[in-house]
């Protein structure tokens, strides 16, 4: 079952069977820019990147994103950077893993990004969305649908916060503008 | 995920362009029809089979065998076309069974042009029939579907394409056979067939020669056909609460050794992260205490009295109760590591191993060239006892520089300068003698340059047990003749190499692997020998010629910053611990300590007979 998540809802990672959660994955999947025939190299490909900022008591700390593929601690991992998308067909081109249980303990939130690289809006990009899965099932537990998102290039997605003994996440889902997350933390600090 | 089909189970297919895996228990040919909407086949041009195994959409391979590889395009397929069977003939007349009951069940598998399996399907209970109808693919709806037929004909593949309602059954049937034993007599030998214990029987074979069916095999005629590595041992299950217990080898890859030397690799990142996990949680703890401490300073109502001394305790305990958190899960990783660590350590080999393990004891000359080195160990401060081996691939891509200079750190008081040359000669012979044992025979050879005679006493082992094929080379003479051949070794066989001809090298060019060993550089070098050794170190790699120094860098202080990329370009080791090494996950400083032969123990005189005798035995 998926939760389409609004903004500013939040959802508890506890499982149903009292169990916590101890593996999620940020999935980021988008549909490549149609060729353009012959001139191939001239297709404006999209770019979009996902990014994990790890954040302790307000400060960032860490943060996972294509040109820094493993926190210093090793319990976030980018999976790698897709310059160009994928068939658009639902399966993710980015992810990002978090191994819950190995997040340094003084890590408290992480915050999930996407930002268009190359500067089209999400408007302009077809079938894109950003799930977060978890890693032991596959369960799909939450989804946005990024598309027809108007003329943002970027979006704070969603954190995942400790809360009590485990972790609870909390969508956030608000647009902004932005080629890297660097350009987007004014918009972050908000939302922590 | 893939479906295992039973006869009669049908399922969807998402993609058009399709792989179609087919391994039987021993050669058979493989065709599909295509059939119309009425589900007859129109003509013997709507077969494809060895003599015509192409059609628009579909490919089938020319010959019988015994793993098959069907390549089909739906929507490449003719308009009318509404179902494709694929089937499956034993060869007629070739002297191999005539029933697919004699043979094991056959298998076949939809997959993507990737590999991932859609659907399988393993055809069982098969007796007298010589054909079967494995799977058919059919339009419905505007969409492909793929069943599992399995229905197989003892009339063999006449009455199997007469029932599809071909007129030209049995001239097609004809056909085929012949073309199959055309291509029997040009086939050659199938590979020898692969051990029963073999893991993975699903795993598709390499392919069947040459699927143009020509004469050429391109298999090497003696290398064992590509088996998948036996699966990695499993850990036994873990008390419930307790982590796993470790076990050596529980990593991939194709040999035990590259298993092992992965997960020494692994164990040396975990302990990297999980050591930056801890500093960075304590770092954050300090300066969140400074913080808060400022913030009680900086308020003048609550500077003083006992509001303030409260905060100021509150902000202690916050912080300290970090630390302690953060404390329980390093030593929580650091015990699964340390556990770890004592059992990868016993089960390394040789080229791993420490000089006290008793797999030097029972030290045989090797067959192979291993993939790695052990040069020493690393260490962190948090825990000192936990050693990670520092293995290095081989060949080395580096060459090694063993500083006889004073260690920056540690035992910088204890070692007189002396006695630290002293030390680095007896390293980097302890260094050369594990090159030297992990070659095969004749596959190594060490040259040493000793201009001034000083490294006599260090060298004994290899000069005594015949190891080195010729005396150091002493005095400025002995320096440039042993590296004017070393430079000739390196310019010939790299020129070998780029114009493809390495039989024509001179025979007196050594074509083992060579090492250098360079004490007490700069004397006796010249500016030539100087270039000469640069050359060596730049260039040498690559055609098997290494470089190791025994070099104090004050000792060529004279060349100035001109031999600063030579340093560079060597990884610096020490005979000492010393802690100058970082990783390359996180870049923390770590505690290198070279591997040495324990005191009083003659393992490196014992092993380095043991080589003395095979070169002997052997003529070298």
């Amino acid at each position: 079952m998926t939760v389409n998540l609004s903004k500013g809802q939040g959802i508890s990672l506890q499982k149903a069977d009292g169990g916590t959660l101890t593996a999620v994955r940020m999935g980021l999947g988008w549909q490549a820019a149609p060729r353009r025939g012959l001139f191939g190299s001239r297709t404006r490909e999209i770019d979009l990147d996902a990014s994990a900022v790890l954040f302790a008591g307000g400060q960032p700390v860490d943060v996972v994103f294509f040109r820094h593929l493993v926190s210093d601690d090793g319990s976030v991992r980018h999976t790698g950077d897709n310059l160009v998308g994928g068939a658009g067909t639902g399966g993710d081109d980015e992810a990002i893993l978090v191994d819950l249980q190995r997040v340094p303990v003084h890590i408290d939130q992480i915050v999930f990004t996407v930002n268009s690289f190359t500067g089209q809006t999400f408007s302009e990009v077809q079938n894109a969305f950003c799930r977060l899965v978890d890693e032991t099932n596959g369960q799909e537990l939450a989804r946005y649908t990024l598309d027809g998102g108007g003329a943002y290039t970027a979006q704070i997605m969603a954190k995942v916060h400790r809360s009590g003994n485990g972790w609870a996440m909390t969508a956030i889902g608000t647009p902004a503008n932005g080629k890297t997350f660097q350009d987007l933390m004014p918009a972050i600090l908000p939302s922590l | 995920m893939t479906a295992e089909l039973v006869r009669g189970q049908n399922h969807p297919l998402s993609g058009t362009r399709l792989e179609i895996r087919v391994s039987a228990g021993g050669p058979v040919v493989a065709g599909a029809t295509l059939g119309g909407e009425d589900g007859k086949v129109a003509g013997a041009d709507r077969v494809a089979h060895p003599a015509s195994h192409r059609l628009p959409g579909l490919e089938v391979s020319r010959q019988a065998a015994a793993d098959h590889r069907l390549a089909v395009d739906l929507e490449a397929l003719p308009e009318d076309v509404h179902r494709v069977h694929v089937l499956l003939a034993l060869p007629a007349g070739a002297g191999g069974p005539t029933s697919f009951g004699v043979l094991a069940a056959p298998f076949v598998a939809v997959t993507e042009l990737d590999g991932a399996e859609i659907a399988t399907f393993t055809i069982t209970d098969l007796g007298v029939e010589s054909a079967v109808v494995a799977l058919e693919l059919y339009r419905r709806q505007g969409a492909w579907k793929v069943r599992a037929v399995g229905q197989g004909y003892a009339g063999g593949l006449a009455a199997m394409l007469q029932d599809q309602g071909l007129e030209q059954a049995f001239e097609t049937a004809a056909a085929i056979n012949e073309a199959v034993t055309r291509g029997m007599a040009r086939a050659v030998a199938p590979p020898p067939p692969r051990p029963v214990a073999d893991p993975a029987p699903q795993a598709p074979a390499p392919q069947a020669p040459a699927a143009g069916g020509g004469p050429v095999n391109y298999h090497h005629p003696r290398r064992a056909t590509a088996t998948p590595p036996a699966p990695a041992p499993a850990a036994p299950p873990a008390e419930p609460g307790q982590p796993p217990r470790p076990v050596a080898g529980d990593a991939n890859g194709w040999t035990m050794n590259e298993r092992l030397y992965n997960q020494v690799w692994g164990m040396f990142e975990d302990l990297a992260r999980s050591t930056a996990a801890y500093r960075s949680a304590v770092d954050f703890a300090e300066s969140r205490l400074e913080q808060e401490l400022d913030k009680v300073l900086s308020d003048p109502a609550t500077r003083v009295g006992p509001a303030a001394d409260a905060a100021r305790a509150e902000a202690r305990a916050r912080q300290a109760s970090l630390v302690e958190q953060a404390r329980a899960v390093l030593d929580r990783d650091l015990a699964q590591l340390v556990a770890e660590a004592e059992v990868v350590e016993h089960a390394l080999p040789p080229a791993f191993a420490r000089w006290d393990s008793p797999v030097w004891q029972g030290y045989q000359v090797p067959l192979e060239t291993p993939m790695a080195l052990r040069l020493g160990e690393l260490h962190l401060p948090e825990r000192t006892d936990l050693r990670i081996p520092m293995l290095v691939r081989l060949p080395l891509e580096r060459g090694l520089w063993i500083d006889s200079g004073r260690p920056s750190g540690l035992q910088a008081a204890i070692v007189d300068s002396s006695e630290l040359r002293r030390l680095a000669m007896e390293t980097a012979v302890a260094h050369a003698a594990r090159l030297l044992a992990v070659h095969p025979v004749g596959d190594y050879t060490v040259h040493v340059i000793d201009p001034a005679g000083a490294a006599g006493g260090a060298l004994a082992p290899l000069l005594q047990s015949g190891a080195l094929k010729e005396p150091p080379a002493a005095g400025a003479q002995g320096v440039s003749a042993l590296l004017d051949r070393l430079t000739r070794r390196v310019d010939l066989v790299q020129m070998a190499v780029r114009s493809g001809a390495s039989d024509s090298l001179p025979p007196d060019v050594d074509t083992a692997e060579q090492l250098l060993i360079v004490n007490d550089f700069p004397h006796g070098f010249d500016d030539r020998a100087v270039n000469q050794l640069r050359y060596i170190a730049d260039e040498g790699p690559s055609v098997g010629v290494h470089l190791m120094m025994v070099a104090d860098r004050e000792d060529a202080r004279g060349y100035g910053p001109v031999l600063d990329p030579l340093w560079r370009a060597l990884l610096r080791i020490t005979p000492v611990p010393d802690d100058h090494l970082a990783d390359p996950w996180v870049g923390h400083t770590w505690t290198y300590e070279p591997s040495l032969v324990p005191v009083g123990s003659d393992v490196l005189g014992q092993v380095l007979r043991r080589v003395g005798q095979a070169r002997q035995a052997y003529g070298i």
